[in-house]
């Protein structure tokens, strides 16, 4: 009796463990899975926000559309990460050389609290002038990183103030604007110019 | 610089305690290559990265920084998840084992230089101490290079 008991338990216990590991697997991996945070970003034309470039104009993903471009997030308080890429950005540019001026490069801030336009404009005045430096509302800031399904998250830093995590990776579309790829963070130059040639090079009615 | 070394050298910073029992003289460290980008103003953090030497046999801890040009220098660390998500914190001491050398470099290890006292001129040099275990400090001047710029090399 008691031994049928304790088995009784047992199985009810393996079958609710079962039904954990199976309603965990359909929501993690399973058809239930949310939309999988490292998934391709949309097609410009898919995306839709408001932002103002670093000379004051109002801008917007279909803007890039005809072109091909590049586009990174990042915070002009960031003291490492953000300066080594545009000065990446800037030195593949100088790779690809005069090539690079069929390229729109766009730097979103993710820190629209202090990346004011005149801000932007200062700062992207340092690096190559192809590099144009977008900001505007936390909320079409926020539309943009979930079109290009990236992330930032505000840090509090021991000064006293604040800094940004973000997305570090550079997002390459094509003239259509369907996204190529990504260029990592600090990737070679070697590996970075070719992705940047092919995103180029997916241009309708291409000639050079 | 030597790629082989630099891989080697990642592995090699490791946090205090793995590495404490040595109270190792800093004054068989040396520094390379140091360098800094210029500021705009005041008002945004800045960075410096140099290659830190142990030339001595025994580890070293590296424990802080100081410098009068930003009331709160120290070192942090850069890294990546696996999403590409880029964060940075506090690095905590640094070990580094006789006969090695850890690089501060831009992505990784740095020089976090918080509130800055004046701007950080391009042409310039500032003056920087890192501070070891053992009390001693390793001073070195640091070149202000532009705000593009990617090393002392180029
Ligand atoms: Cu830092």
């Amino acid at each position: 009796m008691r031994r049928r008991s304790a088995f009784g338990y047992g199985a009810a216990a393996f079958g609710a463990i079962g039904l954990t590991l199976f309603l965990g697997w359909w929501r993690v991996d399973g058809p239930g899975a949310p939309e999988p945070m490292g998934q391709r970003p949309l097609p410009l034309t898919a995306m839709d926000f408001r932002l103002t470039d670093h000379q004051g104009q109002l801008v917007g993903p279909e803007m890039l559309v005809g072109r091909p471009s590049m586009v990174f997030f990042g915070f002009t308080y960031c003291p490492d990460v953000c300066p080594t890429t545009l000065s990446d950005i800037s030195s593949w540019l100088d790779m690809v050389g005069e090539d690079a001026e069929r390229l729109d490069i766009i730097f979103i801030t993710v820190d629209p609290e202090r990346d004011t336009v005149d801000a932007m404009a200062e700062y992207v005045g340092y690096f190559h002038p192809a590099i144009r430096g977008w900001t505007g509302p936390e909320a079409q800031i926020k539309r943009a990183i979930e079109g290009f399904r990236a992330t930032y998250e505000k840090v509090a830093g021991e000064d006293g103030g604040y800094t940004m995590n973000h997305t570090a990776s550079v997002f390459l579309f094509d003239a259509e604007g369907r996204f190529v790829s990504t260029i990592d963070y600090h990737e070679p130059r070697e590996f970075a110019v070719p992705k940047i040639r092919r995103a180029m090079k997916e241009k309708p009615g291409g000639a050079t | 610089m030597k790629p082989v070394l630099h891989a080697a050298l990642a592995a090699l910073v490791l946090p205090l305690g793995a590495a404490s029992a040595a109270l190792a003289d800093s004054g068989q460290v040396s520094i390379e290559n140091a360098w800094s980008r210029a500021s705009i103003g005041t008002s945004r953090p800045g960075a410096a990265y140099m290659e830190i030497v142990n030339e001595g046999d025994e580890a070293v801890t590296l424990t802080g920084i100081k410098t009068d040009i930003a009331m709160m220098p120290e070192i942090h660390r850069s890294s990546m998840n696996e999403q590409g998500v880029s964060s940075m914190a506090p690095a905590g001491h640094v070990s580094i084992a006789p006969g090695e050398t850890v690089a501060l470099e831009p992505g990784g290890l740095h020089a976090m230089l918080m509130k800055l006292q004046r701007p950080m001129h391009e042409g310039e040099t500032f003056p920087l101490t890192l501070i070891f275990s053992d009390g001693g400090g390793v001073a070195v001047d640091v070149p202000v290079l532009g705000i593009a710029a990617r090393g002392p090399g180029n």
